[in-house]
C-alpha cells in the first residue's frame, strides 16, 4: 500500500487543548512493499504516527492519502472497509484473558471473513492449519489450544503478531512487537515479520524501541522526535552521531532495551486481569 | 501531625473538628426519618399487644412441623417445577429482548466512536435505547402481571410475560453496563482492524466479559424464581399462588413447607452460580 502524509499534525483525543502535539508537520511517502523501522526516544510520537496510518487516529490538519485516496474522505462504512486492509498491531497485545491461542489468531481474519463464517469459526476453528502456521513462526505452535491467560508476556506478545500473519492486510503497522522478548527470540519475530510482510508485498512499518535490531533488519530508518521527523534514511546512513543526536537526553534508550522489559518474567507486560466484582 | 503540635507555643484543642457536623447530619437524618416513619403507620408496638400477638404466635405455631402428606408434597412439587417453569421461560424472553438492546447501547462497539466523537446519529439510537430500557424496567413486574392476567387470563402465562419484560429492561441495562466497565482493549483493537461490529462482540468484548455476564444473569434467574412467587399471588400462577390459597387458610405448616422449597431453589442457583464461574473462570 502506498502511503503519503503531507504536514500531518496529530493530538491525541484525550490531550489538553494547551498540550503539545503528539505528531507535528509530519510529511512522508511510503511505496508499497517498503518495511521502515521508527525509532526515536519515549514520547517522540511513534505510536502516534502509527495510529495515524491506521486510521485510528484523525490528523487534526495536513493529509494522509493511502493508495492515492484520503481515506478520512470515506464514508465510514468504506473507511471500515479500508480499515480491514490496514493491520495495526498494539504494544499490549488485545487478546482477551479467556479466548484460546487459535481464537486469538484467527480473530486477524475477521475483516476478510463474513459474520456466518466468523461464528462457525468460534464453534469449531475453521483455519486451524493457517493458526498453526503462523504460530509457528515465532515457535509458539505448541500452545494452538492454549489459553491466553496461561502464556507468559513474551508468548502474549508473539500471539498478537501472530495474528498480524493470518491478515489479509496490505500495510502492517507493528508497535513495539519486541519490548517483552529476548534477544534471541525478538530476532526470530523481526525476521518472521519482516519475511511475511515480503512474501504478500506487504508494507511494513514498525516501531522499535531496540535501534540495533531496527538497523540489522530495516532497510529504511525513520527518527523521531519530539514529534517531529529527526531524519528518514537508508539503514547505511544512519551514523552513530545521528543516533547520538536523536536520543541526546536519553541516552539510556540508545543502549538497549531495559533490562526489566525481557520475556523471562510473565510479568513484563501489564497482564490481562479479569476484575470480578 | 505530632510534630506540628509540638511547634505550635500553645496547645490546640484535641478535638475532632469534624465531630460537629457528624452530629448534625446523623440528628438531621433522624428527624427527616420521622415523617416517613409517619407516613408508613409505622407502629411496632401493634405486633406485642395481647390480641396480635396471640394470633401471630398461633400462625407461627403452625409452621413447625411442614406439612409433609404425600399429596401435598406432590402437588407443591408440581407447583415448584411450574415456579422454576415460569422464571426460566421468562427469563429466556427476557434475554431475547434483552440481548439486541445490550448491543444497539454499547458505546465500546461504535465504530464512528473510533476516531473520536460519536456520531450523532448512533448516539442518538443508543440514547433512545437506553430510554426504552428504562421504560421496560421501570414498571414493576407486579404491574405487568396484574395487566398480564387481565389480557391472556389467570395463569403461569401472565408471570413469564411480567418477567420477560421488566428484566429485559434489566438485564439489557446491567449487560450494557458490565460491557462498558470491562477492558475494551481488545475489543477497540478488533474494530480498528476492520471488524464488524458483531465481530468484535464475539470475538472481543464477549470473552472478555463472559463469567461476569453469566454470574450475573444466573442471579437474575435467582431473583425471577422469588419473583413469580409474588406473582402467584395475583394470580400469576406457581408456588405463589398455593402460598397465597394456604396463607388466606392462616395454614402455616404448609406455607413453611413451600418456603423451605424456596430455600432449596435459592441455594441451587447459587450453586449453579458458583459453579459455571468456576468453569468460565
Amino acid at each position: 500500500m502506498n502511503i503519503r502524509l503531507d504536514k500531518v499534525s496529530a493530538r491525541h483525543p484525550a490531550a489538553k487543548r494547551d498540550a503539545a502535539a503528539a505528531l507535528r508537520d509530519v510529511s512522508l511517502k511510503v511505496s508499497a512493499g517498503e518495511q521502515i523501522a521508527v525509532i526515536g526516544p519515549s514520547g517522540a510520537g511513534k505510536t502516534t504516527l502509527l495510529h495515524v496510518l491506521g486510521c485510528a487516529l484523525l490528523p487534526s490538519s495536513g493529509s494522509l492519502q493511502l493508495n492515492g485516496r484520503d481515506p478520512w474522505r470515506l464514508p465510514r462504512g468504506k473507511l471500515q472497509l479500508l480499515r480491514g486492509e490496514l493491520f495495526l498491531a498494539p504494544q499490549v497485545p488485545p487478546l482477551p484473558p479467556r479466548q484460546r491461542v487459535v481464537t486469538a489468531v484467527l480473530a486477524g481474519r475477521l475483516p476478510h471473513i463474513g459474520l456466518w463464517q466468523s461464528l462457525r469459526s468460534l464453534f469449531y476453528p475453521t483455519a486451524i492449519a493457517q493458526a498453526d502456521a503462523a504460530l509457528a513462526r515465532f515457535d509458539l505452535s505448541d500452545k494452538l489450544f492454549a489459553r491466553v491467560d496461561r502464556l507468559s508476556g513474551g508468548e502474549r506478545q508473539r500471539v498478537g503478531l501472530a495474528r498480524a500473519l493470518v491478515t489479509e492486510a496490505s500495510l502492517l503497522l507493528v508497535d513495539e512487537p519486541l519490548s517483552a522478548l529476548d534477544p534471541t527470540r525478538g530476532q526470530l519475530a523481526i525476521a518472521s515479520l519482516t519475511q511475511a510482510a515480503r512474501e504478500r508485498g506487504a508494507t511494513l512499518v514498525s516501531t522499535l524501541h531496540h535501534v540495533e535490531m531496527a538497523l540489522q533488519n530495516f532497510p529504511r530508518i525513520i527518527g523521531m522526535r519530539d514529534g517531529e521527523l529527526a531524519f528518514d534514511l537508508p539503514a547505511a546512513q544512519v551514523t552513530p552521531e545521528r543516533l547520538q543526536a536523536l536520543y541526546a537526553q536519553h541516552l539510556h534508550e540508545l543502549t538497549g532495551p531495559a533490562r526489566e522489559a525481557l520475556d523471562l518474567p510473565a510479568a513484563a507486560t501489564p497482564p490481562a486481569v479479569m476484575q470480578c466484582r | 501531625m505530632t510534630s506540628v503540635t509540638a511547634r505550635l507555643p500553645m496547645r490546640p484543642a484535641l478535638r475532632d473538628p469534624a465531630w460537629r457536623g457528624r452530629v448534625f447530619w446523623a440528628l438531621a437524618g433522624l428527624l427527616l426519618l420521622w415523617p416517613a416513619l409517619v407516613l408508613t403507620e409505622f407502629k411496632p408496638w401493634v405486633m406485642i399487644e395481647p390480641g396480635t400477638l396471640k394470633s401471630t404466635l398461633k400462625f407461627l405455631g403452625d409452621f413447625f412441623p411442614p406439612k409433609v402428606e404425600p399429596d401435598f408434597l406432590l402437588l407443591v412439587a408440581r407447583e415448584t417445577w411450574r415456579t422454576v417453569a415460569i422464571a426460566t421461560a421468562g427469563m429466556a424472553l427476557a434475554l431475547l429482548l434483552a440481548l439486541p438492546l445490550t448491543l444497539l447501547s454499547v458505546r465500546v462497539l461504535s465504530v464512528s466512536a473510533l476516531s473520536g466523537r460519536m456520531a450523532g446519529v448512533p448516539a442518538t439510537l443508543r440514547q433512545l435505547v437506553r430510554w426504552l430500557l428504562i421504560v421496560l424496567r421501570s414498571v414493576p413486574e407486579l404491574i405487568w402481571a396484574l395487566i398480564f392476567v387481565r389480557v391472556v387470563g389467570l395463569g403461569p402465562t401472565a408471570g413469564v410475560l411480567a418477567i420477560a419484560l421488566t428484566y429485559s429492561g434489566m438485564l439489557g441495562k446491567v449487560y450494557g453496563e458490565i460491557l462498558e466497565s470491562g477492558e475494551s482493549h481488545a475489543t477497540v483493537s478488533l474494530l480498528r482492524n476492520g471488524s464488524g461490529r458483531l465481530q468484535a462482540f464475539f470475538y472481543g468484548l464477549l470473552p472478555q466479559n463472559a463469567a461476569e455476564l453469566t454470574s450475573y444473569s444466573v442471579y437474575r434467574w435467582e431473583c425471577a424464581i422469588r419473583s413469580s412467587a409474588v406473582l402467584g399471588f395475583v394470580g400469576a400462577g406457581g408456588l405463589g399462588q398455593q402460598m397465597d390459597a394456604s396463607m388466606k387458610m392462616f395454614n402455616g405448616a404448609e406455607v413453611s413447607t413451600m418456603l423451605l422449597v424456596f430455600m432449596a431453589l435459592v441455594w441451587l442457583a447459587d450453586q449453579a452460580s458458583a459453579w459455571l464461574r468456576k468453569a468460565l473462570g
